[in-house]
């Protein structure tokens, strides 16, 4: 019993290097396709975490939707732009101290939003599948917001296929 | 459970360890004689010119975008078809309202998915009469 806690510790720091690591990467690569590869191990120890805290499903999600979705998205559109990051005008000074003042305005907002929080803690329970409890909530409790997310993703579609019709037309 | 998992990550170390174990392997076997024209890119034989930057065709984007959106579609649907069986252990009518619930989620999308394909947002090559057709990029130079 020991010996898997010690495991579960082992594995959650070496989560944590490699998201840390990857963020930092992501942060300060100077070009933006290494941020972007970097990007994609932050997302994956994301779900690393997830499965540590026994919420399989979401860790599914977390790859499959973002490390598989979004980031590819994120990478077709910095290969469509074909600009460095001079080009862009990110290398400015002014970009940088306004990024840090930003950055530093967020932290903050996130310490006050941790400090204020209650933190229950419950007893740990055994990993337990978590995909059907999903959907039976889904179907039942959370019907409404489940058929609205499909309206939404109608909008999403709707938006795209006008975002698109907009850069070719020009 | 969490074993499972802990299989996912004896799978990524390994992976790691061979990827990685078989380069630095390499790296220290092989000979290291580097001349400047030993380190150009190999392009066919003839020297490389301009930036391999190369700009990619915008329907890359598009379908991206669209494949993202359905790609939530299956994490929404996936856990509902998990139950669905349940449902019809409990009683024929519930699964049968569950089944109502999950075609209209799904009609939503089909409809969404016809705007797309009616919009030209799937074809690769756009038709000759559309009024958005531009010319065919995939030559960036």
């Amino acid at each position: 019993m020991a010996g898997k806690e010690i495991a579960i510790i082992i594995v959650f720091y070496v989560t944590c290097g490699v998201v840390v690591i990857s963020a930092l990467i992501a942060v300060f690569a100077r070009s933006v396709i290494n941020a972007a590869f970097a990007l994609f191990f932050t997302l994956c120890g994301m779900a690393g975490f997830y499965f540590l805290l026994s919420a399989d499903f979401l860790a599914i999600v977390q790859i499959v939707v973002y490390a598989g979705g979004i980031l590819v998205l994120l990478l077709f559109g910095i290969l469509l732009t074909h600009r460095t990051l001079e080009e862009l005008g990110i290398e400015k000074r002014t970009t940088y101290i306004a990024g840090t003042i930003a950055g530093l305005a967020f932290y903050l907002i996130l310490i006050f939003i941790i400090a204020q929080g209650l933190w229950h803690q419950i007893p740990p329970k055994p990993m337990a599948p978590t995909t059907a409890t999903i959907g039976r909530l889904l179907l039942t409790k959370y019907l409404l917001p489940f058929e609205i997310s499909s309206v939404t993703l109608l909008a999403a579609l709707i938006g795209s296929a006008y975002l698109v019709r907009r850069k070719e037309g020009k | 459970m969490l074993y499972d998992f802990a299989n996912i990550v004896v799978f990524l170390v390994l992976t790691g360890v061979l990827v990685f174990g078989t380069l630095l392997v390499g790296r220290l076997v092989r000979t290291q004689k580097p001349t400047p024209e030993k380190n150009t890119i190999y392009e066919c034989g003839e020297p490389p010119f301009g930036s391999s930057w190369v700009r990619y065709n915008i329907r890359f984007y598009n379908i991206a975008l669209v494949f993202l959106i359905f790609d939530v579609e299956v994490v929404c649907l996936f856990p509902v078809i998990l139950v669905l069986q349940h449902f019809k252990l409990i009683s024929r009518t519930l699964m049968l309202v569950a089944v109502g619930e999950v075609a209209f989620f799904v009609v939503v999308l089909v409809i969404a998915l016809i705007y797309a394909w009616h919009k030209g947002a799937l074809d690769w090559l756009r038709a000759p009469e559309s009024p958005y057709s531009v010319e065919e990029s995939h030559n960036p130079e």
